[in-house]
């Protein structure tokens, strides 16, 4: 049998584990995150807290594993929100093509020309800081560039023949779309929202760490680590820890990334 | 002359990953001045073995054995440096693709100094007077605006010119022409070819040019090399090879070049199934920020008639708006004035018409490989147009599939394959399938071979005679390829700039034509004829050879 590509190896075992992790966290942690013990305050590591406590003697092993499962779900449904709501404006923008897309593209245009993070922070500061919140407001803020990519795609297909062939069969344009177009949009869309989903798991720390994430106590990898600042000096497992856990998901996703895109690429599929 | 210019010799190369031999025991010899082609289909290794001549040969493709002398110098061998100076300055190379060999952001002029100043030691001045001097006699009408426009500013023929010139500037002993003028349609093909013919014997450069297309090469050649998976099959004057091919692919190749049928005698009926009256199409002019320059005509009011059963060619240069007809034909284009007809009746004022027609003209298209989806099984390609039709269940839908797969050849297990998995010319036959699951009464099919390789070529055409045959569906065969038009068409109508210029009956078309411009065309292809002893004879239509023809001996 053939192993893996080691990129995919390596990603899938990284991803594989924070799934796990943020499995178990959401039913089980070793203490409760929420516990307050103020006799084991900023405790360092040891074998009764394997990660230490942080400033209200809180076990930092168990926030992370609660905060996984609050991040990882929060990045999801923010690409999933992103990627639906793209795909469909993309979709028919680069169908319809004329003064519809011209309209669209400019809306779409204009909003890409803020930083991602300022458009979710104004967001934000309209719906209200909370995890729904953040998930309409970085979903929101990531749409434009789904679009884009889902339009550019359709405009190159739309021009090939099959397309040409599915109309002079008599079918609709809906079904069209539905059928052909959408179909052969998925291998980009996936590379998309791989890289994506690491994006906005950084964006989510971002923004706890500007004070608009997820309100305290609900632990996230975000809040902990801005959390952690005033004490870097004596007690940096506080920061280490969530750090480490953002930078080996975001190494996993991209070249989990990678891999999907090679596995897509006809050209890299089992050329005879 | 005792030592040719290029002489190749047991030259061996194989896929560097997989050991495959692509190339295998290839030899021939050029000499100066004489021009020879190397013919085969793609896969053929007649690409691969010209460019080693040049010391080009991809990274993932070895040299495992042979030798390839140029001008008494060992070239496999050769420093990279000295290979540099011979490249370019005694061997030049024009590509097949005008479009995409000239750099797009530079101008003509600097491109074409760029070899000058490597290869000559001249002023500015001197590579400017042999500049503007090249230009003018490759046919540049003002050589001197050419100097600083772009590429983009001239059409595919006038680029190959321009490539030809920056090419035949340095005065090369070799030219190698990879397909020259494939990309080209027909008139201008020729234009090229006997401009390149001209300009090599002037100055005195042999030619080793690479086609599929034998009657090209067999016209402008003294001598052809026959390739057929890596293997040469066979060499010799073209007369000879074209009189009396010995091996059984040469003679494979000759048979699947375009033949006239037998005029076939149909019925009239009293209606034609598709009526066209004064189609019009304009395309909309570019849409800027305030205003929107003039719509262009591209087709000026166009009237046919395709009777029941009828193979009716429509054959054009580039431009000339054969494509688009059949696209509005189609309903793929919007017609701006004008009216089509169903079986008498008027698609556009009626729905029922509408769909009536919709259902029962299919089509088609040029290139098999962007025609079917990527992403859908042969079965389910073929399935689709099934769909629409109503009062079919799954199971009479499923035994329709298998047995218009089985009709097209493609019986066994392709339902479950994808289109990547298949060759161009399977691809071909799964759109022709796809085309005619439906019983369609009309069929269009735009340039339906000119993607494909000779014999897939020939192939393709009989079983699409054989199905239109069966069949009975009228059919608006779209081409460029004044060949396949005559071995395929009952009648034929010859467009030029959205115009119809002349039509009429196949024989009386190609045997005597009225229009100047269907008289150019005719003139710009040669003609083959098979001989009895299993060879051919080329021959020039409408008799006006300017170049010595080689006859059967």
């Amino acid at each position: 049998m053939k192993l893996p590509p080691l990129n995919a190896l390596i990603g899938g075992t990284l991803i594989g584990t924070l799934a796990i992790a943020a499995g178990v966290g959401a039913l089980w942690t070793p203490y409760d995150p929420l516990r307050l013990s103020f006799r084991y305050k900023l405790a360092p590591p040891s074998s009764m807290y394997w990660l230490g406590t942080d400033e209200f003697g809180r076990d930092v092993l168990s926030r992370l594993m609660a905060g996984a499962a609050t991040s990882v779900w929060i990045s999801i449904l923010t690409v999933a929100l992103a990627v639906v709501l793209g795909t469909i404006i993309g979709l028919f923008s680069g169908y319809m093509r004329g003064w519809v897309d011209r309209v669209v593209m400019a809306f779409n245009d204009a909003l890409l020309a803020f930083p991602g993070i300022l458009l979710a922070l104004g967001l934000l500061a309209v719906v209200g800081a909370n995890k729904y919140g953040i998930i309409l407001a970085l979903g929101i803020a990531y749409t434009p560039s789904v679009a884009r990519i889902v339009r550019g795609t359709v405009l190159s297909l739309r021009e090939k023949e099959f397309i040409a062939a599915s109309r002079v069969m008599g079918n609709s344009e809906a079904f069209t779309m539905a059928r052909h177009i959408l179909p052969n949009c998925i291998a980009p869309l996936t590379v998309l929202a791989t890289s994506m989903f690491g994006y906005v798991l950084l964006a989510e720390s971002s923004l706890s760490f500007l004070g608009l994430g997820v309100p305290p106590p609900a632990p996230t990898w975000g809040n902990m680590l801005a959390g952690s600042r005033p004490y870097i000096g004596q007690a940096m497992w506080l920061g280490i820890f969530p750090g480490l856990c953002i930078s080996l998901t975001l190494l996993g996703i991209n070249l989990l990334g990678d891999a999907v895109r090679d596995k897509l690429d006809p050209r890299m599929r089992g050329a005879r | 002359m005792t030592t040719p210019l290029l002489e190749v010799e047991n030259l061996t190369l194989a896929i560097r990953s997989s050991g495959r031999e692509v190339v295998k025991n290839v030899g021939f010899a050029v000499s100066r001045g004489e021009i020879v082609g190397i013919v085969g289909e793609s896969g053929s290794g007649k690409t691969l073995a010209a460019r080693a001549v040049m010391g080009f040969i991809p990274p993932a493709v070895k040299l495992v054995s042979g030798s390839i002398r140029f001008d008494g110098e060992e070239i496999t061998t050769m420093a990279p440096k000295r290979l540099r100076a011979v490249r370019g300055s005694k061997v030049g190379m024009v590509f097949q693709e005008p479009m995409t060999s000239l750099n797009p952001s530079m101008t003509i002029g600097r491109q074409l100094e760029e070899g000058l100043a490597l290869h000559r030691k001249l002023d500015a001045a001197g590579r400017r007077a042999l500049i503007l001097d090249m230009l003018r006699r490759v046919g540049l009408t003002d050589p001197e605006g050419a100097l600083d426009a772009f590429p983009h500013q001239f059409s595919g023929g006038m680029r190959q010119r321009i490539m030809l010139a920056s090419v035949m500037l340095l005065k090369p002993a070799l030219l190698l022409a990879d397909e020259p003028t494939t990309a080209l349609d027909a008139v201008v093909q020729r234009d090229v070819m006997e401009l390149m013919v001209g300009l090599t014997q002037e100055n005195d450069t042999a030619v080793l040019l690479i086609s599929h297309d034998l009657g090209m090469v067999a016209r402008y050649c003294s001598r052809i090399v026959v390739m057929c998976q890596g293997d040469v099959v066979e060499q010799g004057p073209s007369a000879d090879i074209l009189a009396r091919p010995q091996h059984p692919y040469t003679r494979k190749l000759l048979a699947a070049m375009p033949h006239r049928g037998e005029a076939r005698d149909l019925p009239q009926a009293k209606t034609p199934i598709v009526t066209v009256r004064d189609l019009v199409v304009d395309y909309p002019g570019r849409q800027r920020f305030f205003k929107k320059s003039a719509p262009k005509r591209a087709l000026h009011g166009i009237s046919l008639d395709v009777q029941p059963g009828e193979v009716v060619a429509v054959v054009g240069g580039s431009g000339s708006g054969k494509t688009t007809l059949g696209q509005s034909i189609a309903g793929l284009v919007k017609a701006s004035g004008g009216d089509i007809l169903f079986d008498g009746k008027p698609i556009f004022k009626s729905d029922t018409a509408y769909w009536d027609y919709r259902l029962n003209c299919q089509m088609v298209f040029q290139d098999p490989y962007s025609s079917l989806d990527p992403r859908m099984t042969i079965g389910q390609l073929v399935a689709e147009p099934l769909r629409l039709v109503p009062g079919l269940n799954g199971e009479q839908k499923k035994a329709r599939v298998a047995e218009v797969l089985s009709e097209v050849g493609l019986a066994d297990g392709f339902a479950e394959r994808y289109p990547h998995e298949l060759s161009g010319g399977q691809r071909q036959r799964v759109a022709i399938a796809r085309a005619v699951v439906r019983r369609p009464s009309f069929v269009i099919a735009d340039e339906p071979v000119s993607a494909l390789d000779v014999t897939v070529r020939a192939q393709v055409l009989e079983l699409f005679a054989e199905l239109q045959k069966k069949h009975g569906f009228s059919c608006l065969f779209i081409s460029h390829d004044l060949g396949v038009v005559e071995q395929v068409a009952d009648r034929v109508i010859v467009m030029h700039e959205g115009r119809i210029v002349e039509e009429g009956m196949r024989d009386q078309i190609f045997d005597d034509p009225q229009h100047a411009y269907t008289r150019k065309l005719l003139s710009a292809v040669p003609g083959l004829e098979s001989t009895e002893d299993g060879g051919v004879r080329l021959f020039w239509r409408l008799g006006e050879p300017d170049t010595v023809v080689p006859e059967s001996g």
